[in-house]
């Protein structure tokens, strides 16, 4: 692929050269995001399942008395869950899904900290050679000899969205 | 802290204040000579006026103008109120609906359309008077000409010339509630000649000094051939907050020139106007021609004012705050957290032995249980808003349909989650619609059939036991069964000579598509159907029953929750998952017997008292992958006609809950109608009793299919 269409997603950056984000672990990999949707860390909570919804999107929490779902991204890239360990915690985050702010919770593996990326150092996917989808990820940022990903979640809930919408009609 | 945006607070107010105009005129339309009505339409007309020219509605405050127009001259007796001017009116406001929707959009035609038929209305009504008021209500600014030619006449005209110092202060907030002195002050300068001064003195210092506050107050000297109730009309609309002191200073019999006896001393108290004053300095006719009107309107001003007051009073007494509706959905999930704290507590409280914290905790117990059962109320409205829509509809209908139709309402003070009331907004006007058309006959077939010309349709709602019955009820011809099964039987729904009870019948009516329309017209028959009527009822959790004599009329009974917001429930444990089950769909609930549950392996069947009932397997649906209790539960629930047994492990008990929505990303997920948090933090799902059947059905059907 040419470098010319390997470009940086410009929604994400935003003309922006530093983007604050919340680092944290899921499967071995290091995942960022923008510090300004999450709301909360939350320890692991009590989840109730919800029969028939996807595995990606299987259970529901109780967060400050409101009902949220409980995502598991792995789960959206065709992997395995892991089980939780003391350091797993819950991130809520407010997204807009098809235009409604919803609240969501995400289970992580570990959490870190919150810190600065710079785009300099930021890279598109590549379409080859990750073990993610890559429309799933915005892009990958250089750091400390590591990458860490910064996952697109609009695409991804709005993706299993969509296919949950068909699995309705169908 | 969000501020809510101004257009739209105007939106819903105009909105309110239209349907305040609306049934105005509706209840002017059945008595003529209701005084209070008028004012009422006008002081609507007026406000819509004020503030939509406030928040940049130009074209709506213009059109409005001249409505307003129009009432002030039945207000004040110059043009009697008339069926025409009534409907010309009613006409209009849904001319200023559209003006307020799309206030850039291409009106004019029809603001002119309808501004001619108005004009037409006022002049037919005013034609036993003369031609004057005529005139003047083609040409809206005619009164004010009439004003300032009577001013610039200036000589001894007729009507004497009366002085009146007139001194008004506003309340320090008058302008940040829309009130424009500047206004006031013209409108008083258009009475005849006015000289104005500003008393400055109650501004303060700089620093103290707040610059959207109101500090002046005026003196005004005005020389005018109106009664003294011209005046208080100036003020009509601030009257109750302000203070006025109108004082005759002298009457004018030969001179109109701004006076010089303005200097006398004599603050005269305005109660006794004339009398003191007028003979003292001058013993003319002319005096005493001026001292009469000027005395004479006294009495009715005072009156006025006094009613007024009364009006003020009752106001306050209705007072109502309009709060968001998500703002209350925040306060109701603060309660809900409040409430699952304090049951922690309770725990708590109940294994310590601390006497101290079981009384706190008590105490707890009981206020939390106070401000959920406040909450409850708080989102409860009338159903009169609801029903007060309907007067129009039928009005129109009415005038549509060529029927005389006369609409009863019942009930209308028995309170309704508000969200209920707005969904059941659209299902009702549905079936109003179908019994205005469809149901009631003409009035010379009403005639034929020995029944009264009008025909009536009754609007009620009562509350029974967590639910609210709306009953539409028409006199009308009832429903046409043979006509039902014909078309049923031609479009397929069901099979030739097919046996069905009469309830079955009448419920095909909310089948798609159904509809026995013989024509298309422009009430029914446009598609939408009574099927969308069946759908909403339906995700409101509520019940339809048709009841239709031949000849004698038909009764359509919609029994819906009270609140969307609470459920009262049974909980029941499945697996390691506790489901709510909504109460209003058990019937019973049993013991699944070792031996039934053994037999029934290869059918889901049980027997209940003779007959069979099949049920489901939660365990199965949910995949819960535990071992079953030894001792399963059937809990027996009715969706329509239907009974189906629910298996579950445990039934927990009654439960009622705070309803929680599920979120979007779990809209696909049919068989829950929503979620509820327990008193220990836990989330419990809420069963869809109509979809899970429907998804039992279809898992049945594929394990059919598989084994």
């Amino acid at each position: 692929m040419s470098e010319a269409l390997r470009k940086l997603p410009e929604h994400l950056w935003d003309g922006r050269e530093e983007l604050e984000v919340l680092t944290f672990e899921i499967a071995g990999e290091m995942f960022a995001l923008e510090a300004v949707h999450v709301q909360e860390i939350l320890d692991l909570l009590p989840e109730t399942p919800v029969p028939g919804a996807k595995p990606f999107v299987g259970s529901v929490i109780n967060f400050r008395g409101k009902v949220i779902p409980l995502a598991d991204i792995r789960l959206a890239f065709g992997m395995e869950a892991t089980t939780t360990t003391i350091d797993s915690r819950i991130i809520v985050l407010e997204l807009d899904i098809d235009d409604e702010p919803t609240l969501t919770g995400i289970r992580t593996d570990k959490v870190h900290e919150v810190t600065t990326l710079e785009k300099s150092h930021g890279e598109p996917p590549p379409s080859v050679g990750m073990r993610w989808r890559p429309d799933f990820i915005d892009c990958l940022v250089r750091r400390h000899g590591e990458f860490i990903i910064i996952p697109n979640l609009k695409t991804i809930f709005s993706a299993q969205s969509e296919r949950n919408q068909q699995a309705q009609q169908g | 802290m969000s501020f809510p945006d101004p257009i739209a607070v105007f939106r819903t107010e105009a909105a309110e204040l239209l349907e305040q105009v609306e049934s105005g005129l509706l209840d002017l339309n059945h008595d003529l000579s209701d005084k209070e009505q008028v004012d009422a339409v006008f002081r609507g007309l007026h406000t819509l006026k004020g503030s939509g020219a406030m928040f940049g509605f130009e074209a709506l405050a213009a059109f409005t103008h001249h409505c307003e127009t129009a009432f002030d001259q039945v207000r004040k007796g110059i043009v009697p109120a008339t069926h025409d001017l009534v409907t010309a009116v009613l006409g209009a406001t849904d001319h200023m609906r559209a003006l307020i929707e799309v206030p850039g959009g291409d009106h004019d035609a029809a603001s002119e359309t309808l501004l001619t038929r108005l004009r037409a209305a006022v002049a037919a009504a005013g034609h036993p008077a003369g031609a004057a008021p005529q005139a003047a209500a083609a040409t809206p600014a005619a009164p004010v000409e009439t004003a300032s030619s009577a001013a610039a006449g200036q000589s001894g005209q007729k009507s004497g010339i009366v002085t009146y110092k007139i001194r008004f202060s506003l309340p320090q907030n008058a302008m940040a509630n829309g009130t424009n002195p500047i206004g006031l002050l013209d409108e008083l300068a258009e009475l005849g000649t006015a000289t104005i001064r500003a008393d400055l003195s109650r501004i303060p210092a700089i620093d103290d000094l707040i610059a959207t506050d109101l500090y002046v107050c005026w003196e005004v000297e005005l020389s005018t051939d109106k009664p003294r109730d011209a005046i208080d009309d100036v003020f009509i609309f601030v009257m109750d907050e302000m203070q006025l002191e109108v004082t005759v200073v002298e009457p004018q019999g030969t001179t109109a020139e701004p006076p010089a006896p303005q200097a006398t001393p004599a603050p005269v108290a305005a109660a006794a106007p004339a009398a003191p004053v007028a003979p003292s300095t001058q013993s003319t006719s002319a005096a005493a021609v001026a001292a009469a009107p000027a005395a004479a309107p006294a009495a009715p001003a005072a009156s006025g004012r006094g009613a007024a007051q009364a009006d003020a009073k009752q106001q306050k007494a209705a007072e109502n705050v309009r709060v968001p509706a998500e703002r209350l959905d925040e306060l109701m999930d603060r309660v809900g957290e409040l409430v699952i704290a304090q049951s922690r507590l309770s725990q708590l409280a109940g294994v310590s032995g601390d006497l101290m914290l079981r009384a706190v905790s008590e105490d707890v117990e009981r206020l939390s249980g106070e401000l959920r059962d406040t909450m409850m109320v708080l989102r409860m409205v009338p159903v009169a808003q609801l029903f007060g829509r309907f007067r129009r509809l039928v009005h129109d209908l009415a005038i549509e349909t060529g029927k005389a139709i006369e609409l009863v309402t019942e009930g209308e003070t028995t309170e309704v989650d508000k969200s209920v009331i707005e969904r059941l907004a659209d299902p009702l006007v549905h079936l109003v619609r179908n019994s205005c058309d469809h149901g009631l006959e003409s009035a010379d077939e009403r005639r034929a059939a020995g029944k009264s010309p009008t025909g009536r349709i009754f609007l009620s709602a009562r509350q029974q036991a967590g639910e609210v019955i709306i009953t539409i009820k028409d006199d009308g011809r009832g429903i046409n069964r043979e006509r039902v099964r014909a078309k049923a039987e031609s479009s397929g729904l069901i099979a030739a000579n097919a046996s069905l009870s009469d309830q079955d019948l009448l419920q095909l009516i909310f089948q798609p598509g159904f509809s026995t329309a013989q024509q298309v017209t422009n009430l029914s028959g446009r598609g939408v159907g009574m099927d969308v009527v069946k759908r909403t009822i339906d995700a409101l959790r509520g019940t339809i029953n048709v009841v239709s004599r031949p000849g004698e009329g038909s009764e359509i009974s919609l029994a819906i929750p009270l609140t969307l917001a609470i459920i009262d429930g049974l909980l029941v444990r499945v697996g390691s998952g506790r489901y709510v089950i909504p109460l209003s769909a058990v019937e019973e609930c049993l013991e699944l017997s070792v031996e039934e549950d053994m037999r029934s392996r290869g059918r889901s069947f049980i027997s209940l008292r003779d007959s069979l009932v099949p049920f489901i397997r939660l365990r199965d649906l949910f995949r819960t992958g535990t071992k079953p209790d030894p001792f399963q539960k059937v809990v027996v629930i009715s969706t329509g006609a239907e009974r189906v047994g629910l298996v579950v492990d445990q039934i927990i008990g009654d439960h009622q809950t705070v309803i929680k929505a599920m979120s979007k990303l779990h809209h696909d997920v049919v068989t829950f109608s929503g979620a509820t948090i327990l008193g220990d933090g836990g989330v419990a799902l809420i069963l869809d009793v109509a979809h899970l059947v429907a998804a039992g059905q279809q898992q049945e059907a594929h394990l059919r299919a598989a084994g």
